[in-house]
């Protein structure tokens, strides 16, 4: 037999080669722990009850963004538009309820998700009808949309006073000490980590973003794939900004501001391949709770906040060089198993 | 018996290119079919309307007795015909169970992914198939030979009742080939019809029971194989005498210029030493994958090497230095034109000069009356066929872009030219008037250095024959010592006598 790779040690080469990417999770695990340790060895209070809530609260957010973020990077796309989204869904749903103070509650997360879906739609539909590089649809997306907020906005705001105390509980509610906020998007995060490696459809998201000609040749509709995927990273960045209203109660014109890059570091990060592909949920999400941590501890530790964004953007570059170093080990690990084991 | 398949006069244009004016053939069960055809024939045009990628504008494609119209692939894979490509078309972040199986997984309750039930599947028709590959393994490192192997498993689990296969051997060893055949074999049994696509003739004579011919788009003759002998095939496949393909004026070479020793370039190549005179064509030969670009790629310097001295016209080259090279003397037309060879977006003339810039400025500034002057100059010496000289040179064919991609290295005045796949992709026509130009520009001293898959390339138009196999030189031949058999014998197989 020529050239076929006996089972076992292909095993154990793919077996390492998962480990490597479960190394991935645990990597982002261990580099939490880290920073936990550290900082609280010189801030006695960063593991407090009330400061862990912070940090989970915090990382929510960003966390439910990089789910949808994650399905668009994966078809080797990527979504731009998501903190403007964050920001003009708030306001609206602000607005509302302060038109309606009679509203129910779960309306106003019914508008900011309808909010994010229209955004997402024409976001998918112009990058899958036109094939526009995404990067450019959505850069225009998020100065478009920040734009519309800024004229619906007018220059007024949104105050405390004017948003339900029970929209508002959400923000911050804890439920047996843990942020309901946290316990809403960890179900997000595991409905949709399950879902992406369990239906069709969602490995065909891989595919597309693996190899975009095969999946048209395989006869996967990828044009339809990469709408919902855009759709899916809309309507959560609507919901997004139902929540940053209940967490924050204040909303203007800049809500959101610079979301989108933060997000796009926290899945990349995560073990996310920013030319699609692979990467898991999970990981985007841990990806966002690190990137949180990091700016909460270097908050506690007195560090000046401009220090946040170069920490997040030397977390990438390591995160990337990371990515890049893993997958060329593996490649040889996975050719070096075939060819010892050609005998021709 | 009734055929499984039939497609009757589909042509197909893109824009003003006819890509398909006659596409006939008609498949029975259990019959394997070869299409043979020069490259630009229309073969892989009508391949893609088989696939569902494209969709023919006229013409009827039937299939089991009923009119098809495909909407696209999905649509195709339905109807039970199953393509392996030329270039394996598989998603390397995924495993291997899941390329066989995408978007036909098999499913347990709520419509999820059985991935036990997957593997196994996947590992049956690896059982079926007589190999041993790891269905939980990522598609990513698999060698060719084996990516092709999962192509061939997909279309096996889909019981597939046409399966067309596009240069599958190209890649692939003698052993492997033998196993291809079998499973044709094994699927013919079971009823289906297999299409095969293979520039080497004697595996057709191998493998198939009947030839469909094409020629320039069209539909040149369907004839059982034992009708036919290989110097008819070529005959229709060409239309005219192999001569006039192949231009070729002996001329006796003059002295060395360029004398490669002992290149090594560890797990790329190893120990390559030859040498290429004034006036001679020296072809290097071999499958792809062999190392052969990576060869001249190093020579010119695009590429490190880690021993070995590469010397042109008595001077040695320093190792990584294309800029060195381009001074000596070297012009590397490569593989890739449109990515490698051609600015595509820039006009015609700009892409001629683009190589002669230093000589065409004056004080920094390039003067753009001299840059016409240049590409009409050349434009004329290799009969180019353009609108106008200002157009981007993404509007010409592919042959007249690779008549460009010669104008601009030739426009150095090289003394060594290094060309990779010279007509590949290039319709019948316009190959042969490229193998003028390389035969006239012999004659006028040049030194050249051509890589080609093209057998009959290889053999039409090289004074000596360079055979290398898997990064080792395996066969150095004059051209009276090479023929069909052995340059593929040195090309695949161990060979004792070879010289190296």
């Amino acid at each position: 037999m020529t050239a076929v790779i006996s089972k076992k040690p292909a095993g154990a080469a793919m077996a390492r080669g998962g480990a490597l990417l479960r190394a991935r999770e645990m990597g982002i695990g261990i580099a939490l722990v880290l920073v936990i340790a550290l900082t609280t060895l010189f801030n006695h209070s960063f593991l407090s009850a009330s400061s862990v809530q912070q940090l989970l609260t915090g990382a929510s957010i960003f966390a439910l963004l990089g789910v949808g973020e994650t399905l668009v990077i994966i078809t080797r796309n990527v979504d731009l538009s998501v903190g403007s989204v964050v920001g003009l869904s708030a306001y609206v749903v602000g607005n509302t309820f302060v038109n309606h103070p009679q509203m129910p509650i779960i309306f106003g997360f019914v508008i900011g998700i309808l909010v994010g879906a229209v955004v997402g739609a024409v976001n998918g539909l112009i990058t899958t009808v036109t094939k526009v590089p995404s990067l450019v649809v959505t850069l225009a997306a998020l100065y478009i949309v920040r734009g519309i907020d800024a004229l619906i906005v007018n220059g007024k705001r949104i105050d405390p006073g004017s948003v339900p105390s029970g929209f508002q509980t959400i923000g911050y509610y804890n439920v047996f000490g843990v942020p309901l906020l946290f316990i809403i998007v960890a179900v997000v995060v595991a409905i949709a980590g399950y879902a992406m490696r369990s239906f069709r459809s969602s490995r065909e998201l891989y595919a597309i973003g693996s190899n975009p000609d095969a999946a048209g040749l395989a006869g996967i509709p990828t044009g339809r794939r990469v709408f919902t995927a855009f759709l899916v990273s809309g309507s959560l960045a609507g919901l997004g900004g139902a929540l940053f209203l209940a967490e924050y109660a204040t909303v203007d014109s800049t809500g959101g501001t610079g979301y989108e890059f933060l997000v796009v570091a926290a899945v990349v990060v995560g073990g996310v391949a920013i030319f699609g592909g692979s990467g898991t949920i999970l990981g985007a999400a841990l990806g966002a709770l690190l990137l949180n941590t990091i700016n909460q501890s270097l908050g506690s530790l007195k560090v000046s906040p401009f220090w946040n964004q170069a920490v997040a953007g030397a977390l990438l570059l390591v995160a990337i060089a990371f990515d890049r170093w893993l997958s060329l080990r593996v490649a040889r690990s996975l050719k070096s198993e075939q060819g010892a084991h050609r005998d021709v | 018996m009734e055929p499984l398949l039939v497609l009757d006069h589909a042509t197909k244009s893109f824009g003003p290119v006819r890509a398909l004016e006659n596409g006939s053939v008609t498949l029975y069960p259990g019959e394997a079919h070869a299409l043979l055809g020069e490259n630009g024939a229309g073969k892989s045009t009508l391949v893609k309307i088989l696939a569902g990628v494209h969709r023919q504008d006229s013409g009827d494609l039937t299939i089991a007795g009923e009119l098809v119209n495909f909407s696209g692939p999905a649509a195709s894979k339905a109807a039970g015909v199953s393509i392996i490509y030329q270039e394996p078309t598989l998603f390397p972040d995924l495993t291997v169970a899941e390329n066989i199986f995408m978007g036909r997984q098999p499913l347990r309750g709520g419509r999820r992914i059985d991935r036990g039930a997957m593997n196994k599947a996947a590992t049956a028709v690896f059982s079926r198939l007589g190999v041993d590959l790891d269905p939980e393994r990522l598609a990513k490192g698999l060698s060719v030979a084996d990516q092709q192997i999962v192509e061939i498993a997909k279309a096996l689990s889909l019981d597939a009742k046409v399966l067309v296969m596009d240069e599958p051997t190209a890649a692939l060893t003698q052993v492997e080939v033998q196993r291809l055949f079998d499973v044709m074999k094994t699927l013919r049994s079971q009823g289906a019809a297999v299409m095969f696509i293979s520039h080497r003739l004697e595996e057709v004579f191998a493998s198939c029971q009947r030839v469909t011919i094409m020629r320039d788009g069209n539909f040149v003759s369907t004839a059982p194989i034992e009708d036919l002998t290989i110097d008819d095939i070529i005959r229709s496949m060409v239309g005219r005498n192999l001569e006039s393909l192949f231009p070729k004026t002996i001329t006796e070479p003059g002295k060395v210029v360029l004398e490669v020793e002992h290149l090594t370039s560890a797990g790329v190549f190893t120990d390559i030493s030859f040498q290429v005179r004034r006036g001679e064509i020296v072809a290097l030969a071999g499958l792809v994958g062999a190392g052969r670009s990576e060869v001249a790629r190093a020579i010119f310097g695009i590429d490190p090497y880690d021993s070995g001295v590469v010397t042109i016209n008595g001077k040695v080259l320093h190792r990584n230095a294309p800029r060195e090279s381009m001074a000596a003397g070297i012009a590397l037309v490569p593989e890739d034109r449109r990515q490698q060879g051609l600015v595509m977006d820039l006009s015609i003339d700009q892409n001629v000069a683009l190589a002669s810039l230093s000589r065409l400025s004056k004080g920094g500034l390039i003067s753009r009356s001299s840059e016409r002057n240049l590409a009409l100059d050349w434009a004329q010496r290799l009969q180019l066929r353009y609108g106008k000289m200002r157009n981007p040179v993404a509007t010409l064919s592919g042959g007249n872009q690779q008549k460009v991609v010669l104008g601009k290295w030739l426009a150095r005045n090289p003394s060594l030219l290094i060309i990779d796949e010279p007509t590949r992709g290039i319709d019948v026509g316009t190959k042969a008037e490229v193998h003028r130009i390389l035969d006239g520009l012999v004659a006028e001293g040049m030194a050249i250095l051509m890589i080609s898959s093209e057998l009959p390339e290889v053999l039409g138009m090289a004074d000596r024959v360079l055979v290398i196999r898997e990064g080792r030189l395996s066969a150095n031949m004059s051209r009276a010592e090479a023929d069909e058999d052995s340059v593929m014998r040195a090309a695949t197989l161990q060979s004792t006598e070879s010289i190296v």
